[in-house]
């Protein structure tokens, strides 16, 4: 592909200066320093510091409570992108059939995307609170089951889910809105002059449309969920009830900044890196197909 | 008519006319149904930050009370100017607006510029650059946590806004969509361009700049969203109350050292405070964020 | 590279005299010494810390004390330990009793007897309180400096015991009266549970052991080696965790969650007991719409003997490689605040314990006591009980993940997912492996 390029011998070097040494500064030399620290164990004051090699990953690797939090993770990151992802198709749907007041309902489902995870955590940490949380309160006309989610692990899963899938719900509309919005009429219209009703409509021609858009959506969720999601679990669960909600990248943060084991810490990392890695090296191979199938 | 994926220098008018053609021609019944299922769905989106701004309104008495009252109550200036005052709020929304406005522009200038030389030049090292961006897409914040924290320490910028907002600010996301929707642009605009005789510098800011408002006003809301609502980097970064977030402030409004009681209006009050500005963006810049999305949806 | 500069040189000598002379006046006599004092006060106690740092740097003129809120403890000591290694540490720094054993083997410290040697300062050892000073001495030396310690008591509801046709002014002293009185309370309808708690390892776990004069770990609980293990799964913890349980399923104990998050079960009166730190004696009297009082940690009796409870807060710890004078200014702070006036004047104004024994005595004399009676309860518990080796507190590194393993195993056994034994067995074998971990790194 032949593309016109400009000649300087300066400039472009120039151009890309401000991005490669924030790059360097803030990406690598951190990376390899987390490399470096997964290797030994240091003193929290930074005075001793014995080499270990392997040692803090087989001690991470044999430790339940580490594959206890991969597992708590996974299930964190993927119920909250299929819940996201599903809900906002259904809602996108809805919102680009043809009624009026479009743009009212567009706006009013985009706007908790603006949420920090962290603060939706603690407005459904309150209606969910055992002691005068308005869920439990109506819940407990309709059963006696205590929805306690101090005690109860599957309480406090779901209500860190549902709050990081709330915010998440209006980045996946804007998305599906916009690729439902340039799927061509003449498609539909086609469908609907052979009688298939909206449903099969929508399943057979509209799902398999916007398959790209779901795609990215789903792996952009799931990375989020999985690395980003620290605020949601931080201001609310902590970790707990056991250690229930503790994902991977909170039990990081503890080991490292709160338990001063920067060589734990440091292994953790480096397993997250190989994670994110695999992901995204899988994302780009399937994102490359998928763009050749249009 | 095009579909997502292919020329995207269509005129936005275009789309904005398929927007508005009706694509179904339905019943009265089903375009009600419809309807209906939208405000119940909105309805539950909705509710719990109507029941949050409710309980802003509310005294600590009405806030522990069973039933729970549902309607906005009266208190709600004194709520907002104590939980103001209580956690200097002024302060930490001016730090996360620093912080977001800094995050947002930083990043977009410095990723328009390196994804412009990486596909509009040809030099040694070229390619070398890509990939190095490209392998950040594969070291999110947490991977690198605590080595980037000594980083900043070595440099002196723990607490300050440069540790706050520099690190966040080059990630390969946004090169990656500038770099994409550049590829998109036809060659001919810049063999024009040269022949015109304009320098490479012209050419990016006279021509390339207008056709990617729309890519960047889409950027601009994620990355001021993003950079508003971080949590973890800056309760790592600052530790006195002067530096500190709104997000972080408010998850330290919640006591839990035991010494002081929690008291839920004024948490809800703070958080009404603290989602504002990031739902006012979206709100008003919404239009030009869809359209953003579609143009550099990958 | 050089330039000669003739024609200039007399010009500049002449401009560097003149600014010479213009900055003499400002020379540094005037000039006070700095100290650094990061702490991890919030709201009013961090307004306490600020009045008392005034007193003490408008006491004099040489050195002015600069607090500063750093976060929260964990927090504190991350940005702390940062900050020295950067060579940028503060003079003093606010130290959890958790990161007691970090901070001690740290060598980045300079004891406070020693500091105090250093600089020629007379301090009365003898007159600290035992319990508070034995927790961060080691062979009889005062590491840090105590701040701010209180210790759990028991809150209760007089209005609510009233209802229920209970004395008001008696509070239950034994655990068989807290169940009493709890099925009264739930039988009359004055609360829907008998007693919460806060902190839960702090409270039930390493508070009831010392008081039941019970070691929570060998080696005299961590005071006499890095090879430690826990023993809170042996008979008697497994007792009280299993009765705890017990209880739980009746609604005489109701789990509130760690740190403080129980606090609005008793404020709200669903819960007409709490054990919870006294230093929530401040916060009650403000919140609480409801008649309270304090009293004792219940016992559960015979065979155990009554021993006294153990401290939680903080110390203030001084950083090493400071030069001289700062020292010096550190010293007189610390001097300061341990007299008998400022604690008093921190015990009243803040509710946390006063340290020294003249400060005590001087509060009785001022019927401070007689006035405010709950103040009292923890004083107490520190000091009229049997003091005991199992009683004197616990020296254990990794601490803060060891309270998070054991309230994690607690939140497992109240919710039923593991026994009482299982779950203080797997806590132990975890703490075993952090503490095992500690030791290799802190290898002296």
């Amino acid at each position: 592909m032949h593309r016109t390029v400009f000649k300087s011998r300066w400039l472009p070097y120039v151009l890309v200066a401000p991005q490669m040494a924030v790059t360097v500064l803030f990406f690598f030399w951190p990376a390899l320093k987390s490399l470096q620290l997964s290797l030994y164990r240091v003193s929290p004051f930074g005075d001793k510091s014995t080499f270990t090699g392997l040692d803090n990953f087989t001690k991470l690797l044999s430790d339940p409570a580490y594959y206890a939090s991969v597992v708590n993770s996974v299930l964190f990151s993927g119920s909250v992108t299929v819940l996201a992802v599903l809900a906002a198709l259904v809602l996108a749907g809805l919102a680009t059939q043809k009624i009026r007041g479009l743009a009212i309902y567009r706006t009013l489902l985009l706007w908790p995307y603006g949420i920090a995870p962290a603060v939706a955590g603690i407005i459904f940490l309150f209606i969910f609170h055992p002691s005068y949380g308005i869920l439990p309160y109506f819940l407990s006309f309709v059963t006696d089951y205590q929805f306690n989610w101090l005690l109860k692990s599957w309480v406090a899963m779901t209500l860190v889910i549902v709050a990081t899938a709330w915010t998440h719900l209006g980045y996946n509309i804007a998305f599906y809105i916009a690729g439902l919005l340039a799927i061509p009429t003449s498609v539909i219209e086609a469908a609907d002059v052979d009688g298939a009703g909206p449903i099969r409509r929508f399943v057979s021609i509209v799902f398999p449309l916007v398959s790209p858009i779901t795609f990215y959506l789903v792996v952009l969720n799931m990375v989020f969920a999985f690395f980003e999601s620290f605020g949601v679990i931080d201001a609310v669960t902590k970790g707990g009830p056991g250690q229930s909600t503790e994902i991977l990248v909170y039990k990081l943060y503890r080991d490292g900044f709160i338990g001063l084991n920067l060589g734990s810490s440091g292994a953790q990392s480096v397993i997250l890196m190989a994670m994110v890695i695999t992901l995204t090296v899988l994302q780009f191979r399937f994102a490359e197909k998928k763009v050749t199938y249009r | 008519m095009s579909a997502v994926g292919t020329t995207r220098l269509e005129p936005v008018q275009a789309r904005v006319q398929v927007a508005a053609t009706p694509r179904q021609k339905g019943f009265p019944w089903s375009s009600l149904l419809v309807h209906a299922l939208l405000i119940a769905c909105i309805a539950v989106v909705v509710f719990p930050l109507y029941f949050a701004f409710v309980v802003s309104t509310q005294d600590l008495k009405q806030v522990v009370q069973r039933p729970p009252r549902l309607l906005p109550s009266t208190h709600m200036w004194e709520n907002y100017a104590e939980a103001w005052q209580k956690s200097d709020m002024g302060v930490m929304l001016r730090n996360s607006a620093v912080m977001a406005v800094t995050v947002a522009v930083g990043k977009i200038v410095i990723s328009m510029l390196s994804a412009f030389a990486v596909v509009y030049f040809s030099f040694r090292g070229r390619m070398l650059c890509f990939w190095m961006i490209f392998v950040t897409l594969m070291l999110p914040v947490p991977v690198r946590l605590m080595s980037t924290y000594e980083v900043i320490g070595t440099l002196g910028w723990l607490n300050t806004y440069q540790g706050l907002t520099v690190p966040l600010m080059a990630s390969a996301t946004a090169t990656f969509l500038f770099r994409q929707f550049y590829l998109t642009i036809p060659n001919e605009l810049a063999e024009a361009a040269q022949l015109d005789g304009a320098g490479p510098l012209r050419f990016l800011f006279q021509f390339l700049l207008p056709l990617s408002w729309a890519n960047i006003a889409a950027l601009f809301v994620v990355l001021f969203i993003f950079g508003w609502n971080q949590y973890l980097w800056p309760l790592m970064i600052t530790n006195t109350e002067a530096m500190r977030t709104v997000v972080i402030g408010l998850e330290q409004l919640i006591p839990r050292s035991g010494t002081d009681l929690p008291t839920w209006n004024l948490i809800m009050a703070g958080a009404m405070m603290a989602l504002l500005p990031p739902v006012a963006i979206i709100i008003f810049m919404q239009r030009w964020f869809v359209k953003g999305l579609v143009e550099s949806e990958k | 590279m050089s330039e000669t500069k003739t024609s200039r040189r007399p010009a500049v000598i002449a401009l560097l005299l003149v600014a010479g002379l213009l900055l003499v006046p400002a020379a540094p006599a005037f000039a006070k010494t700095e100290i650094q004092f990061w702490h991890a006060m919030t709201g009013q106690l961090n307004d306490a810390v600020n009045a008392l740092v005034k007193q003490f740097n408008d006491s004099q003129t040489e050195y002015e004390v600069k607090p500063l809120q750093k976060g929260n403890y964990a927090e504190a000591l991350t940005a702390a330990i940062a900050a020295y290694r950067q060579r940028q540490a503060p003079n003093i720094v606010q130290v959890f009793e958790v990161g007691t054993q970090t901070m001690m083997l740290s060598g980045a410290i300079l004891p406070v007897y020693q500091l105090m040697k250093e600089q020629e300062i007379a301090m009365d050892w003898k007159d600290f309180i035992a319990p508070v000073v034995g927790y961060y001495s080691k062979d009889g030396n005062l590491y840090s400096m105590p701040f701010n310690s209180s210790t759990p008591i028991l809150f209760y509801n007089k209005d609510e015991f009233q209802k229920a046709g209970l004395d008001p002014t008696k509070p239950p002293q034994t655990w068989k009266q807290v169940e009493e009185y709890s099925k009264k309370l739930i039988a009359s309808g004055a609360s829907k549970c008998g007693f919460s708690t806060g902190w839960p390892s702090w409270v039930q776990i390493e508070n009831m052991h010392a008081l039941h004069d019970q070691p929570f770990a060998t080696k005299h609980n961590g005071f006499d080696g890095l090879d430690v293990e826990l023993l809170i799964n042996r008979e008697f913890g497994v007792k009280h965790m299993a009765q705890l349980v017990a209880w739980q399923k009746e609604n005489v104990f109701s789990y509130g969650g760690r740190r403080g998050d129980a606090d609005p079960k008793f404020l709200s009166g669903e819960c007409a007991m709490y054990m919870q730190s006294s230093s929530l004696i401040g916060g009650f009297t403000k919140g609480a719409s409801f008649k309270w009082a304090t009293g004792q940690l219940p016992h559960y009796g015979a065979p155990y003997k009554r021993a006294t409870s153990i401290i939680g807060g903080a110390t203030l710890w001084v950083m090493k490689g400071k030069p001289a004078n700062e020292n010096r200014g550190t010293a007189r702070f610390l001097k300061f605040i341990s007299d008998t006036n400022q604690q008093m004047w921190w015990h009243v104004t803040t509710g946390y314990l006063a340290i020294s024994n003249s400060a005590v005595k001087n509060l009785e004399a001022g019927y401070h006591f007689k006035k405010n009676p709950d103040q009292y309860t923890a004083f107490a518990q520190l000091t009229k009980g049997t003091a005991t080796p199992n009683s004197q507190g616990l020296r254990l590194g990794n601490f803060v993940q060891i309270r998070d393993v054991i309230e994690a195993e607690m939140e497992n056994v109240f919710a039923g997912k593991k026994t009482a034994k299982q779950g203080l067995d797997d806590a132990v074998a975890k703490s075993n492996e952090l503490l095992k971990e500690f030791a290799a790194a802190n290898k002296q």
